[in-house]
């Protein structure tokens, strides 16, 4: 709640101050030569400072809440070092005493030197007791045990730093907040403050270092370039296989009524259903080896080449087909310089959204199966806490599957470079 | 179909008895054509005029041979007409263009698909690029030329498979006012320097009375032809400032006529409706 709202001042925030900043030192930008932008969607243009600040307050709001170096501004980290507390006991003769509670709150990577001193008591029946704990964790700490008469059954802890204590009772104390257990013992946590654990969330300097060290040595006797080349691999192989398939198969499908109606409803059939939902299905089938992904991914990138093909030839408009007919052309020739390259920017299109579904699907059928693959070096990671790795394979996976749709567009505008413009 | 065309001496397409009815979703049939018959010698100008609905791209489409007529037929050089065909070419009102080839493969497509050497190819579209104006534009890519030119693009690529008939089927509609002017005279150089049938599909009354050595005005509901002209205009116009024959008194008062009566054939229709 605390990092939404945060995260929510940051937007407006930022809003304001570069609302002010254009105003103040751009009058002229003002001058807008359309009037009307509210609704116009084209008028409408992703603003790259909107852009940049979104990125810096993500990764701001990372460093702060994580303890980062690489932020100035942190959220308060947990307690650590040296805290105290008192306690107030009866024992069984009535009287009442009291004593204190040395506690050490060692920071989560190491230990504080030398355990919290045991100051000399000067106090009947109650000692001096000392624990030390980590950052995050709770103790108990048993402080009738050095107590004289500490076992006696009508022995009892009555206040904490002079302040009435029941059982299951939590109170505060200094850095940190006490409660009285059922069979009087007292459970000292420290203030954990505002920040992640690294094992939720580590620090982006600790995810780099993972990162830098995992390209190096490799994670679990695999290289981070060969774990993430498997996965391309394995998503180039699927989708080249599905848009050899599914390409001559829209293009029949827009070219031919038996094979439109032969195939329609296969095609619409298998269209709804997420490839994830057919793993199980594939792996019964195919194994858990590379042909049962491969085959997954081609059945992810099949259908939708297959749509993409047959709405290729059907948005040919009829009249080029008339002209490349009344031209002379045959039914071949106009296939191949008519229909085919007419129905490229539908394929385009197509391909990017296959490409797109096949990196998602191929890193879920690595989670599910495999040796290898950016997928698996994640949920084995999981599984061991390493959570810097988790968020290394997520980053990756992220800027992978941008970086290929950004490829895919640099390839469309060279190959179709009419599209948009007819 | 795309076999050589033999030269003869006149190349003559005869429109015989030509009927063509739909069959409408709720079972009714529509006709589009009745008993349309038209006879045209080599080398002339017809320009078919007529409210929409009148059939006149309909007859087009039977004799570029892209609809079968359900009764009667068309012939060109006494050779029946089954489907499209190299020797009737086609000129469409915009779209028509292949957006992934250049200028110059766009004129060159029809000697292309006929396997001409493409030595020959260059040099028929060097003299076509030359005659419709586009000089130096060869290499442009057609989606950046402005919508008259692709219209000479068209008119080129027609013109490149050196076709017995040419149909234009209302292609200047898509043109301004004063393009489409220019492309007029563009039509009428084109039809004297080559010589070849042409008819066009209009329904810019001025256009196919400038157009048309002989004009056909078509009526709707069964489309039918409803009068034919035969005009000095387009004969003029070669000589002549096109402005200067529009403004004659005799082409201003056919103009009148033809109008009027298009205005009553739509009134007519609307009473019908009502």
């Amino acid at each position: 709640m605390l990092i939404l709202s945060l995260y929510i001042a940051c937007f407006i925030i930022l809003l304001i101050v570069y609302k002010t900043i254009v105003k103040r030192f751009s009058p002229y930008s003002k001058q807008k030569i359309n009037t009307v932008t509210f609704g116009d969607e084209s008028a409408v243009k992703p603003n790259r400072t909107a852009s940049v600040l979104s990125i810096l307050t993500l990764f701001f709001i990372w460093c702060a809440f994580t303890g980062s170096s690489l932020s100035p501004i942190h959220a308060p980290g947990p307690f650590t070092g040296n805290t105290s507390f008192s306690y107030t006991a009866k024992n069984s003769n009535d009287q009442i005493d009291t004593a204190q509670v040395y506690i050490r709150v060692n920071p989560v990577d190491g230990t504080l030197a030398s355990p919290s001193p045991s100051n000399k008591n000067t106090n009947t029946f109650t000692k001096n007791d000392s624990a030390h704990v980590s950052a995050y964790r709770s103790v108990l700490i048993r402080v009738k045990m050095n107590d004289i008469g500490g076992n006696d059954k009508d022995y009892q802890i009555i206040k904490i730093n002079n302040h009435d204590i029941k059982i299951k009772q939590t109170l505060k104390v200094d850095n940190g907040v006490v409660s009285l257990s059922k069979k009087g013992s007292l459970s000292f946590t420290p203030n954990k403050g505002w920040q992640m654990e690294a094992i939720w969330l580590p620090p982006p300097e600790a995810v780099y270092a993972r990162m830098i060290e995992i390209a190096k040595n490799g994670y679990q006797n695999v290289g981070l370039f060969e774990n993430i080349g498997w996965s391309l691999t394995r998503v180039i192989a699927g989708f080249l296989l599905g848009c050899i398939v599914g390409i001559p198969l829209g293009y029949a499908m827009g070219l031919s009524s038996w094979f439109r109606g032969w195939f329609d409803p296969i095609v619409e059939f298998m269209r709804p259903i997420p490839p994830l939902a057919l793993i199980p299905l594939v792996i019964i089938w195919f194994g858990i080896w590379e042909s049962g992904k491969i085959s997954l991914l081609f059945l992810a990138a099949l259908w939708i080449m297959t749509i993409a093909a047959r709405a290729g030839v059907s948005g040919v408009n009829i009249s080029k087909i008339h002209a490349a007919y009344s031209l002379g052309a045959s039914k071949l020739q106009i296939l191949i310089h008519v229909i085919i390259p007419n129905s490229l920017p539908e394929i385009f299109t197509g391909a990017r959204v296959a490409m797109g579904v096949c990196w998602g699907t191929v890193v879920a059928a690595e989670l599910v199966a495999a040796e290898k693959g950016a997928g698996k070096m994640i949920i084995v990671a999981s599984k061991f806490q390493q959570t810097d790795i988790v968020i290394m394979g997520i980053i990756l996976i992220g800027v992978i599957g941008y970086a290929i749709d950004i490829l895919m567009r640099v390839v469309e505008k060279k190959l179709v470079p009419w599209k948009g413009n007819s | 179909m795309t076999q050589e065309v033999k030269k003869n001496a006149s190349t003559s397409l005869d429109i015989n008895d030509v009927s063509m009815s739909f069959e409408l979703p709720n079972g009714d049939t529509a006709e589009a054509l009745k008993d349309i018959t038209i006879n045209l010698r080599e080398g002339e100008l017809l320009s078919i005029l007529g409210p929409s609905g009148c059939g006149k791209t309909t007859l087009l489409n039977i004799i570029a041979g892209f609809l079968s007529p359900t009764k009667g037929s068309v012939s060109l050089n006494n050779r029946f007409v089954t489907g499209p065909s190299a020797e009737r070419g086609m000129v469409f009102q915009q779209g028509a263009l292949f957006e992934w080839m250049n200028v110059r493969k766009n004129i060159g497509f029809g000697p292309n698909m006929q396997n001409i050497p493409a030595e020959k190819v260059k040099q028929r579209v060097d003299i076509l690029l030359e005659t419709v104006g586009l000089h130096g534009f060869g290499e442009k890519n057609v989606y950046e030329l402005s919508g008259g030119m692709q219209q000479r693009v068209s008119l080129a690529r027609c013109l490149a498979n050196d076709p017995d008939v040419i149909l234009m089927d209302e292609p200047l509609g898509a043109l301004d006012a004063l393009t489409r002017e220019k492309m007029q005279g563009l039509i009428l150089k084109l039809w004297k320097e080559t010589g070849k049938t042409i008819i066009l599909i209009t329904h810019s009354v001025e256009e196919a009375l400038l157009l048309g050595e002989r004009l056909i005005v078509m009526a709707p509901r069964p489309g039918r032809i409803h009068k034919e002209y035969q005009l000095p205009f387009a004969e003029q116009a070669i000589t002549m400032d096109i402005r200067e024959v529009k403004k004659q008194t005799n082409f201003t008062t056919t103009r009148e006529e033809i109008l009027s009566m298009i205005w009553e054939m739509e009134e007519e229709i609307m009473g019908r409706k009502a």
